[in-house]
């Protein structure tokens, strides 16, 4: 059974008739949709147990405590993370690299450089040019090439004994490339910078394990992974966090405090001020299990049939460009394109008028559409729910889009 | 409004009917999208503004020929999508003859007028953008 066939069953969302056509929903890199066990989890979990966590000494708070210290462990074996303390919960992707931009930032001299690339979301760009900016230090970019991937012999010339922090995306989110986190993580670790890798659109798609990564930092978003919105994870070597002073402050991340000074609290809790995202951790929690049930060796062999399938099929239509890496390369679930003539949110709103979700526009990623040389474009993107025929009605209306206005 | 979205979310516009009424892209905006009666440089305007839609990135530059505190003429170049490319020039052309003081009343509901359009509310920034605009032109160079 192909794995759309066994997974739409599942997605309720799915049911949605939307100007009257059914549901085609091919937007789940800027947020994937929700198996029933995941809404039906949280909702058990708000009807049943909640209450606050770690500090509750009754019934209801040991149950949230032991779900959302439950979730963590999940984490941990989902992304191959060596133990529990390096799995910390934040709101997002977003949230995690702008913590660990402040937290590094913190270690950042006037002169030190904090490089970083051209195809990055806004996320892994703008906590890194407020940083710098703070410390008087330098943010730098490593280009790309003409096929879409990183300019890696450049990035050898970037990285010097200045670099303190190379951060990147592991997955582009426009252009689907993959970049080699392992090879750049270990150029990274010779100069002593830490690595930060922004997995937003990697962790939901392909098997990981952090331990052949050897980065410092890994962070992703729930909701691109079928979880739910407002919880992320950063992952940070141990050692790594041990050593950094916390960059935000609050309940939960202490042990003992005084008026003028505290005692941190252990890993991970001491990067994790406040009242945490806790249905939000049961819901990741039944996400995860679902994508494990499934496998994820699976989830990436049937999101690259239909990108590649997607790919192929709009190269060949008239005046479509797609942008990114060759069809045979390894790409992540995303395919950007235009039309020529048209303007990528009127190509939205035309596919739209279809009852297909796309996203139009510069994907959070302003320097790379420039680099691109393009106001915008129209991407597709895909989950274990979508179907080769999805992609066909795509690639049938995308045919007609030219004489659409 | 939250009770209202979630209700057009099981029976409304979005759902099992196809939607009635006027079209998003109505005939004014698909003609004025293939053919713009305003597009072009003013060589010799002495009022400029430009500004960028952040959400999308959309970018209109107007331009306007003021004499005697009255526009003589008014042109618009940009990136921008079907629906702010026809409402920078309905703009252009409804404030052409008109005064400084008159060409600032010009506003979104005269622009909609003329589109005669199904303009949704996350598309509204689109028939904004270029009013902005004018009103920076206006209010800025004498
Ligand atoms: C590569 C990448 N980084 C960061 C983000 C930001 O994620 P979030 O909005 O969940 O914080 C996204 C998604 O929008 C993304 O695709």
């Amino acid at each position: 059974m192909r794995l759309d066939e066994r997974t739409r069953p599942d997605f309720p969302i799915l049911e949605r008739v939307v100007n009257g056509h059914p549901l085609v929903y091919l937007d789940s890199a800027a947020s994937s949709q929700r198996p029933r066990t995941v809404i039906e989890a949280m909702g058990q979990y708000y009807a049943r147990s909640h209450a606050n966590v770690h500090r509750s000494i009754h019934t209801l708070g040991e149950e949230a405590t032991e779900l959302y210290e439950a979730a963590r462990d999940r984490v941990q074996r989902f992304i191959g993370a060596g133990s529990r303390e390096e799995v910390v919960f934040t709101r997002g992707t977003t949230d995690g690299l702008s913590l660990l931009a402040e937290t590094l930032g913190r270690t950042l001299r006037a002169g030190d450089e904090v490089l970083i690339t051209e195809l990055e979301h806004h996320s892994n760009i703008i906590p890194w040019q407020l940083a710098t900016r703070d410390r008087g230090a330098v943010l730098k970019a490593v280009p790309l090439r003409d096929d879409g991937t990183l300019d890696l012999e450049a990035f050898e010339r970037l990285l010097t004994r200045r670099t303190r922090v190379v951060a990147f995306a592991h997955v582009s989110n426009v252009l689907g490339t993959i970049n080699p986190v392992a090879e750049m993580s270990a150029r990274a670790r010779q100069v002593g910078a830490f690595t930060v890798v922004d997995g937003a659109q990697a962790a939901p798609h392909l098997p990981l394990d952090i331990s052949l990564l050897g980065c410092d930092f890994y962070v992703f978003s729930a909701h691109k992974m079928l979880g739910p919105t407002g919880i992320g994870v950063l992952y940070g070597r141990r050692e790594v966090l041990e050593s950094l002073e916390p960059g935000r402050g609050g309940s939960e991340m202490i042990k003992e405090v005084w008026i003028d000074r505290a005692q941190w609290n252990d890993l991970p809790w001491r990067f994790e001020p406040g009242t945490p995202p806790i249905a939000e951790a049961v819901g990741l929690t039944a996400a995860i299990e679902y994508l494990e049930k499934l496998g994820m060796e699976r989830v990436l062999e049937h999101e690259r049939a239909l990108t590649r399938q997607a790919l192929e099929g709009l190269a060949a239509v008239p005046g479509v460009n797609v942008y990114g890496p060759p069809a045979r390369t390894d790409r992540g679930a995303v395919v950007a394109f235009t039309v020529a003539g048209l303007h990528p949110h009127d190509v939205a709103a035309l596919l739209d008028a279809e009852g297909i979700a796309v996203r139009a526009g510069h994907h959070c990623a302003m320097p790379l559409m420039r680099r691109l040389g393009v106001v915008g474009t129209s991407r597709a993107s895909f989950s274990v729910f979508n179907s080769p025929d999805e992609v066909g009605r795509l690639l049938a209306v995308v045919a007609e889009l030219r004489t659409a206005l | 409004m939250t009770d209202e979205v979630m209700a057009r979310a099981v029976s409304g516009p979005g759902s099992s009917t196809s939607r009635r009424g006027p079209l998003l892209y109505s005939d004014v905006i698909r003609e004025r999208w293939r053919r713009p009666r305003f597009r072009g440089d003013l060589p010799g305007a002495s009022a400029v503004a430009e500004d960028v839609n952040p959400l999308c990135g959309d970018r209109v530059r107007l331009m306007l020929a003021l004499a005697d505190d009255r526009v003589a003429g008014a042109r618009f170049v940009g990136d921008s999508c079907a629906i702010c490319t026809a409402s920078a020039d309905v703009v252009a052309e409804l404030v052409v003859g008109r005064s400084r003081v008159e060409a600032l009343t010009v506003d979104a509901a005269d622009v909609l007028a003329v589109l005669q359009a199904d303009i949704r509310p996350t598309r509204m920034r689109c028939v904004t953008l270029p009013l902005s605009v004018l009103a920076a032109a206006l209010k800025g160079k004498r």
